[in-house]
C-alpha cells in the first residue's frame, strides 16, 4: 500500500477570524501521486491548498506531512518542511532574471549553482533566457518558471493552484503534463485545477469540494465519466454535505 | 544659472538620499511615512553628540580633513549616528507602525505618522534647544570654479557630492549584484510571494527600516555640513524628498534618486524666476505636473 504523505483532517480556515471558508475539510494524498481537487467557484480549492502552505490560517483541524504536523507553519518556513506552493498567478518576480529568480530561492543552499545547473538541464526553454528579466517570458514560460522555483528546494510536495489558468490549451497542456512528469520523480502533487478534463486524465486521484466542505473523492479515471462532476460544474446537484 | 545648478545637484544628492529610505518604505509598507524626514534630523543631531563626544576624548580627531570643515571626529559621529538611526527606525516601526500593521488599518499608519513626526521633532527641541547648531564653526571659503559664469564651490559641497553617489553606488551594487538585494527587489516587488519562497517577511521589513535609516542620516549630516541643524530640518525636507519619491515613481530605488536630482536642481533654478518666497511650492509644481503625464512617476510601476 502507498504511503500517505499529506493528511488533512476536519480543517476550517479562512481569512477572517471566525469566518471559516473550509469547513471540516479532509483529505489524503499518497507520495508521488498527483492528486486533484476541483470544485466551482468559491468552493475552497485555493483557500484549503493556501492553509496548507500557511498563508491563510487554520482555526482548527490538523494537517500532517510525514508524520510531522504541520498545522499553522509560517509560509517562509514551508521549504524547511519539504513543501513549495506556486500560486496561481504573479508566481515569479518580473523585475529579477530567470536566473535571480533561482538564486533567490536558493539562496540558504551552498550547492545553488549546480542545481540551478540541473533546473536548466531539466527546462531548456529558461537556460536559453536565464539573463533576461522573468517579465518578458509567455505564460506558458513563467509557468515553468515558477515550477522550476518550486523544485529548486526539493521539496517532497508541491501545491499548485490553477497552474493553466491563462494559458493557451497546449501550453495548458504541457504545464499539467509537467505536474504529472514530476511525480515519476518521486515528488507529490497536490493540484487546483479549473481545467477538469485535462487534469483529471493526468491525475491518480481527485478530491471535489463545494461551498468549503468535502463533496466527493475517488480516483481520477473512475471519476473522468462520472455524471456527478459535470452536475457540480453546473451548479446543480450536490452530493449530501460532509 | 550654473551656480543654480550646482547647488540644485547638491541638493539633490541630499534629497535622493532621504527618498531611498522612503520609497522603500512606501512600497513594501504601502503607507506615506511622513515621518521619515525626522530620520534626517535623528542623524544630524545624533552626529552631533558623537562629534563632541569624540572630540572630546580624542582632541586630535576634531582636525579637519583637508579643505574640508568635516574632522575626523565627525567622520566617525556620522557612521555611529548612521547606526544610532537604523536602530531608531527600527524601533519607531516597532512600538507605533507594526502595531497598526498588524490590525491592517493603513490609513491610521499615516496620520500615525504625523504624530510620530511631530513627536520627534519635539523631543529635539527639548534635548537640543531650538537654537540653530553647526558641526563647525570655522568659516570654509568657496573656491571660484568659474568667473564667467560665476560659479562658487566649497569643497565641503564637493566631498558631499561625491560621498551621496559613492554611498548610492554601494546601494546598487547590493541591490544587483547580491543575493541579499534580489530579496530586498523581491520582497519590494511582491511581498506575498516572497514570504512563501522562503524569505521572513518581518527580518527584511527590518532591514528595510534600517536601511532607510542609514541613509537618512547620512542625508541629515550631509545637509548639516552646509547648512545650520535645527529640530525643523525634517519638516522644512519632508515635502521635496516626498516630491521626489513620487517623481521618481514609488518603489523604483533608482527613480527616488533621480526624482531627488530633479526636485534639488529645480527648485535651485526655479529662484532664478521666481521670488523665493515661492521656492517651497515647487516640488508640488513638479509633482503635477509629472502626475499628469506619468500616473506612476518615473520608474513607478502601477500599485496591485
Amino acid at each position: 500500500m502507498t504511503e500517505i504523505l499529506l493528511r488533512a483532517t476536519d480543517v476550517f480556515a479562512g481569512y477572517v477570524k471566525d469566518l471559516p471558508i473550509l469547513r471540516q475539510v479532509s483529505i489524503e494524498v499518497k507520495k508521488a501521486s498527483l492528486t486533484l481537487i476541483i470544485g466551482p467557484n468559491g468552493a475552497g480549492k485555493s483557500t484549503f491548498i493556501k492553509a496548507i502552505a500557511g498563508v491563510v490560517p487554520v482555526s482548527s483541524g490538523h494537517i500532517v506531512l510525514g508524520g510531522q504536523d504541520i498545522t499553522g507553519i509560517r509560509p517562509d518556513q514551508m521549504a524547511q518542511y519539504g513543501i513549495a506552493y506556486v500560486p496561481q498567478s504573479d508566481n515569479i518576480f518580473r523585475t529579477l532574471t530567470i536566473r535571480q529568480n533561482l538564486e533567490l530561492v536558493l539562496r540558504k543552499t551552498k550547492r545553488g549553482p549546480a542545481r540551478i545547473a540541473d533546473l536548466f538541464a531539466q527546462f531548456t526553454p529558461l537556460a536559453d533566457k536565464q539573463n533576461e528579466n522573468a517579465g518578458t517570458l509567455s505564460g506558458g514560460q513563467r509557468q515553468m518558471l515558477a515550477v522550476a522555483m518550486a523544485l529548486a528546494v526539493d521539496p517532497s510536495l508541491i501545491l499548485m493552484d490553477e497552474p493553466s489558468a491563462g494559458l493557451s490549451p497546449k501550453a495548458a497542456q504541457d504545464v499539467l503534463q509537467m505536474a504529472r512528469d514530476l511525480t515519476a520523480q518521486g515528488v507529490t502533487i497536490l493540484l487546483v485545477e479549473q481545467n477538469v478534463k485535462q487534469a483529471m486524465r493526468l491525475a491518480d486521484h481527485c478530491y471535489i469540494l463545494a461551498e468549503g466542505r468535502n463533496q466527493h473523492d475517488a480516483g481520477a479515471a473512475a471519476l473522468l465519466n462520472d455524471p456527478i462532476v459535470s452536475e457540480i460544474y453546473l451548479g446543480g446537484k450536490r452530493v449530501g454535505a460532509a | 544659472m550654473i551656480q543654480s545648478l550646482a547647488d540644485g545637484v547638491l541638493v539633490g544628492a541630499i534629497l535622493s538620499l532621504g527618498a531611498i529610505g522612503l520609497t522603500m518604505v512606501m512600497h513594501m509598507l504601502r503607507f506615506a511615512n511622513f515621518s521619515h524626514a525626522e530620520l534626517l534630523s535623528i542623524g544630524a543631531y545624533s552626529a552631533l553628540v558623537f562629534d563632541a563626544f569624540f572630540s572630546g576624548i580624542m582632541p586630535i580627531l576634531a582636525t579637519t580633513i583637508g579643505p574640508l570643515s568635516m574632522t575626523w571626529a565627525l567622520t566617525l559621529a556620522m557612521l555611529c549616528a548612521m547606526g544610532v538611526t537604523g536602530i531608531s527606525a527600527v524601533l519607531i516601526d516597532r512600538f507605533v507602525f507594526k502595531r497598526i500593521r498588524d490590525k491592517g488599518d493603513e490609513l491610521s499608519m499615516v496620520f500615525a505618522s504625523f504624530g510620530v513626526a511631530m513627536i520627534i521633532r519635539n523631543v529635539l527641541g527639548l534635548a537640543f534647544g531650538l537654537k540653530s547648531q553647526l558641526y563647525s564653526n570655522d568659516i570654509v571659503f568657496a573656491v571660484m570654479i568659474s568667473s564667467d559664469p560665476l560659479l562658487l564651490i566649497k569643497p565641503d559641497q564637493v566631498f558631499v557630492l561625491v560621498a551621496a553617489i559613492l554611498i548610492m553606488l554601494i546601494l546598487h551594487y547590493i541591490l544587483s549584484r547580491t543575493t541579499f538585494g534580489y530579496t530586498l527587489r523581491a520582497v519590494a516587488e511582491n511581498p506575498s510571494l516572497a514570504a512563501v519562497s522562503g524569505i521572513r517577511l518581518s527580518r527584511i521589513i527590518a532591514l528595510i527600516w534600517i536601511i532607510g535609516g542609514l541613509l537618512a542620516a547620512a542625508a541629515g549630516v550631509f545637509y548639516g555640513l552646509n547648512n545650520h541643524i535645527n529640530p525643523v530640518i525634517g519638516r522644512d525636507l519632508v515635502l521635496p524628498i516626498f516630491a521626489a519619491t513620487i517623481v521618481g515613481g514609488i518603489g523604483s530605488i533608482y527613480g527616488a534618486v533621480l526624482g531627488g536630482f530633479i526636485v534639488g536642481i529645480a527648485s535651485n533654478m526655479a529662484l532664478l524666476v521666481l521670488p523665493s518666497g515661492y521656492s517651497p511650492a515647487v516640488p508640488f509644481m513638479i509633482i503635477l505636473a509629472l502626475l499628469l503625464v506619468r500616473p506612476n512617476g518615473l520608474f513607478g510601476a502601477p500599485q496591485t
